[in-house]
């Protein structure tokens, strides 16, 4: 492990507690949930129990809960499935042009298949357009959906006001149906559906301290949707496969652990304006990038003129920091982020950038090592650059 | 078999994956990069190029010095805006011009991206790039210096 890791939106460790509540299913516990005599029960009865607490959670039913392999499967089931569901009834989706790439690759890979989809343009903030929303919904659109919170900016989204102008438009029908990736909000934001008015909500496991490969999808109980992977019934026949009852335990108990510690999303606010502070009176050219107030309580992400993030990363890296950018670098595309090209930002800001997020490990005596060692770090790369 | 050595995957800057591994030669030339050059205003040369660009996330400059007896390259710094390959690349480049008494402008010419490549121990292929930029730089410095002569 790096001396300060701060990557948690990329993901976490898993908490020792959710461990403990996973170990029985993986040695003793190993029955299969379909099975009818006792070690298939008793995993059954784990799986049935965690899916009434995440319901719990969101403030919904148990059966609107189906529990899949991560966030990405989640949005894939989420966006294919409403899509091949109501395709009789339209074809035309509304993103934003900041999600996910789970999303935008899926709305791709329906447009290949004859849907239209519109992305709605974000201001320079990272702020979804409302206005555009509007305009966009028409009597052939079947799904709109944004995200809750971005994942490389942090930048929040006003999800109860976008789904009161969807609810609005399509009055008592069905359709469109609203759906938001919530993965980088659970612990920070409050994902109650009624609060919210989604109609389905993705979440995952391995941002908030639970297994990787865990994820779930809230859908309510008036859609159906087209399951992804057939074969047996589990998950209400929509996701088919042994259910991996340790990882479906662990994935609600992290998720009301999350919901618990909802007041260490203070702390790592307090922390976070304190090291954004900092960083912008302590390294010259540098800004921030997103919103200042309506971002994720951990959340920092700044670009440095003159430098490229990926060798930035590399640098802090050696020096035992654990850090992430937008830079094209770091993918196999040459275009810098597509959050921060939304975003407004010119490429090479882009390029410049780098992503910090903060998690319960972190203190601000792991900031202030921080603070000392990137100002030097982007001091040096500056004077090798020929900018 | 030469090939695969270009190719070489061993390395250990960062663990992103099998294309995504920088060689031993590759992390130490970004970690310590030969031949910066530390202060241009008082930096006396007699050819200056550069390739790239900002919105691509990588820019070069060179600057060299050419001994004209011989038509060697005597020195050779530069500036990089990009990412650890390129930094690494344009050093290495930097090294392999200036080795050896100096390469001569004719033969700093002929240098293809693979012999950089393979001075570095290899680089992930997207990052091959990294390496024609440097010399699309060099050309365009050693162009510079033909104007420069041509005019005296």
């Amino acid at each position: 492990m790096p001396k300060v890791y701060l990557d948690y939106a990329a993901t976490t460790y898993i908490d020792p507690r959710i461990l403990q509540k996973m170990r029985p299913y993986l040695t003793t516990g190993f029955g299969n949930a379909s099975s009818l005599y006792s070690l298939g029960r008793q995993a059954k009865t784990a799986i049935e129990k965690a899916r009434i607490d995440v319901a719990k959670i969101l403030g919904a039913l148990p059966e609107e809960i189906i529990f899949t392999g991560s966030g990405t499967e989640s949005v894939n089931l989420a966006i294919s499935g409403i899509a091949k569901k109501y395709k009789n009834q339209g074809n035309h989706i509304i993103i934003s042009k900041i999600e996910h790439k789970a999303v935008l690759e899926s709305a791709k890979k329906l447009k290949k298949e004859g849907f239209t989809i519109t992305y709605l343009s974000v201001d320079s903030k990272g702020i979804v357009n409302l206005k555009e929303l509007k305009k966009a919904l028409n009597k052939k659109t079947i799904l709109v959906s944004i995200m809750y919170a971005n994942n490389e900016t942090g930048t929040i989204q006003p999800i109860k006001e976008i789904s009161q102008i969807v609810k609005k438009f399509r009055k008592h029908n069905l359709l469109p149906a609203f759906h938001t990736d919530a993965c980088q909000a659970a612990g920070a934001l409050n994902l109650k559906i009624n609060n919210l008015g989604a109609d389905l909500l993705t979440l995952n496991g391995s941002k908030i301290y639970g297994p990787k490969g865990t994820g779930c999808l809230y859908i309510n109980k008036n859609y159906k949707i087209e399951p992804l992977i057939v074969g047996g019934t589990q998950e209400m026949g929509l996701r088919a496969g042994t259910e991996n009852t340790a990882l479906i335990v662990g994935f609600a108990e992290a998720l009301r652990l999350a919901e618990k510690l909802r007041k260490e999303s203070q702390r790592l606010k307090n922390l976070r304006n304190y090291f954004i502070k900092k960083i912008l009176k302590n390294v010259p050219y540098s800004r921030l990038n997103g919103h200042a107030q309506k971002r994720l309580p951990n959340n920092v992400n700044l670009s440095f003129k003159g430098i490229e993030g990926e060798a930035l990363v590399l640098k802090l890296d050696q020096r035992g920091i654990a850090a992430s950018t937008g830079s094209a670098c770091t993918s196999s595309e040459l275009t810098p982020s597509h959050v921060l090209l939304a975003l407004g930002l010119p490429e090479d800001l882009a390029h410049g950038s780098l992503r910090m997020t903060l998690g319960r490990k972190t203190t601000k005596k792991d900031l202030n090592y921080v603070l000392k060692i990137l100002p030097k770090t982007v001091a040096e790369l500056r004077r090798i650059s020929a900018l | 078999m030469k090939k695969r050595k270009i190719k070489s995957k061993k390395s250990d800057v960062v663990g992103r994956g099998q294309s995504w591994l920088y060689s031993k030669i590759v992390k130490d030339h970004f970690f310590h990069p030969r031949n910066v050059l530390a202060d241009e205003a008082n930096y006396q040369f007699d050819a200056k190029g550069t390739s790239g660009n900002p919105i691509c996330g990588d820019v070069m400059t060179l600057w060299l010095k050419i001994d004209k007896k011989n038509q060697k390259i005597k020195e050779c710094k530069w500036r990089t805006y990009g990412c650890a390959s390129a930094i690494a690349a344009t050093s290495m480049l930097s090294v392999m011009l200036t080795e050896k008494g100096g390469t001569s402008v004719k033969k700093a010419l002929s240098i293809k991206p693979a012999q950089i490549i393979r001075r570095l121990g290899g680089l992930p292929a997207i990052k091959f790039h990294c390496t024609v930029l440097g010399l699309s730089a060099l050309k365009t410095a050693i162009n510079d210096y033909y104007k420069k002569q041509s005019s005296k």
